[in-house]
């Protein structure tokens, strides 16, 4: 199934967004802006377009500790992000939440997650809740390689197979748990595999194929619901950044990191596709000045906003 | 106006929630046909149907976590730990997850919750099925934490746990299912009034006692015994632990001038230690007559046989002997 060329450029757009918005934050983290700690999916925006981009506003997502590009995917602006990151009052979450935990409800982002698996059963209730309501939507629930060895992965995926609940079970397997490589962690085939142990539908695909993943969760979304089961998709991507910002990346070569960036880039391959494609460097290149216009007005409104007033916090952890 | 036992009256509140809110549903381990292990839920499962009485499988997280996502998206969940020991396989979902979101999200999200768990001790269930575990939500912000004792406000406090906006986790000692009285079925109320509210079970100017759970009603036994004839005692059921009613438990201590606080669970950092710290912190304690004293249970795990247990759990004796003792 070819694209429509409007589709194709709204990935590269996505692509693009999520890197320069990553991009931003490094630059601003080395000047000392930013206060804590965050984690970066910059080589892996491939996965987080193409899922969100095939889902509609009202499918919700869940998402991880890495969830810029989700969030981003998923149609936050970045100004609220960059805002959150910077502890402004504008921030999605008024700087309570910083990097790992923005949500944006208004896009059907339930929030990422600081807890490895923690979204897991959340994505469950969620599909749950369509289930009771009738509702023709699915919950997309984001997790890495990381989380397959939780047990609440294996609670979660048993209730949604045995209750038929309409959620797409995405791992982003970057193949590495901060240092532990997916290789020696997880048992067994694959973590597909692990999918399909609890009954349920399991493909694994190229996660750093921007379209693959597009036209994958579209399908599995279809199936979903005409069919009244969930789905699992092993998206195999890579991070190029180290797992947080105090990663001094020494349980991998430079050399394994050099070919991913070198051979393997999301963005750079679709680009090379979509050239291909009769689609000119032109239009390309006024995306990209748009995308970098975006993020330079963003993070200057966020600096220039004002912090979150200290307000009572003891007061604001109840609803 | 029925007499019920507590285990009935919970089951009314749950059948009246179900029937009042469409978008309200249980979930918990043998809740369906079994009628849950205590037997709270006997009948639900033929009135309102599986796709609101979820029996689950064994499996705690899940059912915490999914009672989390289900309560940002519209519904209104009710879960069940069979025991509130096996709370600690959930305590993911229950304290990063339901405690945080609404304020970690900035307040863009809420998790109306109730975690329901059958706590305590007193039936030789032996360690891993008898704990008192209600300090450990105390200590989290973003929870609410209550304890029925009757079976009136058993069913008044999950009225008002189900309709509060936030993460409640309402812990029902064992020993209480069974009591049985005159129960007022009031309607569903609009707001959670009741939680954070103690009741003075009885007026009494020599000492004050507050407790909470089971404990009140062994607190009750003894108050009543011949030895302490002539002692105007105080009688303070928390009711809900966090947040905690001191407002209540100082005017009374700046009256009787004596505190005693009994509780099932052990001392250290507790919610007797906490209460005594907080009379203690106030401009009361000048008016304090003697120091105020806590009746814990051991810092034991809970034994099986009949002898042990009951040396670990204070009894109606240990109380009528410190109240003698501080009056």
């Amino acid at each position: 199934m070819a694209l429509i060329k409007d589709t194709q450029l709204e990935l590269h757009r996505m692509m693009m967004l999520i890197r320069l918005f990553e991009e931003a934050l490094e630059e601003m983290f080395s000047r000392g802006l930013l206060h804590g700690t965050m984690h970066l999916s910059i080589g892996q925006e491939a996965t987080a377009a193409g899922a969100c981009l095939a889902l509609d506003k009202k499918d919700l997502i869940t998402s991880t500790h890495r969830g810029h590009g989700h969030c981003l995917g998923k149609g936050a602006e970045p100004y609220k992000m960059f805002a959150e990151l910077l502890g402004r009052e504008d921030g999605y979450c008024r700087g309570r939440g910083g990097s790992m935990h923005i949500a944006d409800l208004s896009n059907g982002n339930l929030g990422a997650n600081g807890i490895v698996a923690g979204s897991l059963t959340i994505s469950v209730g969620a599909a749950l809740s369509f289930q009771l309501q009738k509702k023709e939507n699915i919950v997309l629930c984001f997790f890495g390689d990381g989380a397959v060895n939780e047990g609440s992965f294996h609670e979660a995926l048993n209730l949604a197979s045995l209750w038929n609940l309409p959620v797409l079970f995405l791992c982003e397997n970057n193949q590495y748990g901060m240092s532990m490589a997916s290789e020696k962690a997880v048992a067994g085939e694959s973590i597909a595999s692990r999918g399909k142990s609890y009954g349920i539908e399991s493909i694994q695909i190229d996660g750093n194929d921007v379209e693959a993943v597009y036209e994958s969760v579209s399908t599995c979304k279809d199936e979903i619901l005409s069919n009244k089961r969930p789905k699992f998709i092993e998206a195999v991507t890579y991070r190029y950044r180290g797992h947080s910002k105090s990663d001094r990346n020494l349980y991998r070569t430079s050399e394994e990191i050099n070919f991913w960036k070198d051979e393997k880039d999301p963005i750079k391959r679709y680009i090379g596709k979509l050239l291909e494609q009769g689609i000119t460097e032109v239009d390309l290149k006024k995306i990209d000045e748009e995308v970098k216009q975006t993020i330079r007005t963003s993070v200057k409104k966020a600096l220039d906003s004002p912090l979150s007033p200290i307000t009572n916090l003891e007061e604001d952890s109840y609803a | 106006m029925p007499e019920l036992t507590v285990g009935q009256a919970i089951n009314n509140a749950l059948s009246r929630i179900l029937k009042e809110y469409p978008n309200s549903f249980i979930a918990g381990e043998d809740i369906g046909i079994y009628g849950g292990a205590f037997g709270v839920t006997e009948g639900l499962l033929k009135t309102f149907g599986e796709e609101r009485i979820k029996d689950t499988p064994i499996a705690e997280d899940a059912i915490a976590g999914l009672a989390v996502g289900a309560a940002m998206t519209d519904s209104k969940p009710i879960v069940e730990m069979q025991f509130s020991d096996f709370i600690v396989n959930a305590m993911d979902p229950i304290v990063n997850q339901a405690a945080k979101l609404h304020f970690m999200y900035g307040g863009a999200v809420n998790v109306p919750i109730v975690v329901r768990g059958a706590s305590g001790a007193g039936t030789g269930a032996a360690a891993q099925h008898s704990q008192s575990l209600e300090s450990w939500f105390c200590h989290v912000p973003g929870l609410k934490v209550v304890t029925p004792s009757n079976p009136q406000n058993a069913y008044d406090l999950l009225l008002h746990s189900f309709v509060d906006p936030n993460p409640v986790i309402f812990m029902e000692h064992k020993l209480i299912y069974k009591i049985k009285d005159n129960v007022v079925l009031n309607d569903i109320p609009s707001s959670s009034e009741l939680l954070g509210k103690a009741n003075i079970e009885s007026k009494g100017n020599d000492i004050t006692i507050v407790s909470y759970s089971n404990m009140v009603n062994v607190v009750k036994d003894a108050i009543s015994s011949d030895e302490l004839s002539g002692i105007s005692i105080e009688l303070i059921d928390l009711q809900t632990l966090s947040p905690m009613d001191m407002e209540t438990v100082i005017t009374s201590v700046s009256k009787t001038k004596k505190l005693l606080v009994c509780q099932e669970a052990p001392a250290n950092s507790s919610v007797g230690s906490t209460v005594i710290s907080n009379v203690v912190q106030s401009s009361t304690f000048s008016s304090l007559s003697s120091a105020p004293k806590l009746i814990s249970g051991l810092h034991s795990p809970m034994p099986s046989a009949k002898h042990l247990e009951t040396t670990v759990i204070p009894q109606k004796e240990d109380i009528i002997k410190v109240i003698k003792d501080m009056v």
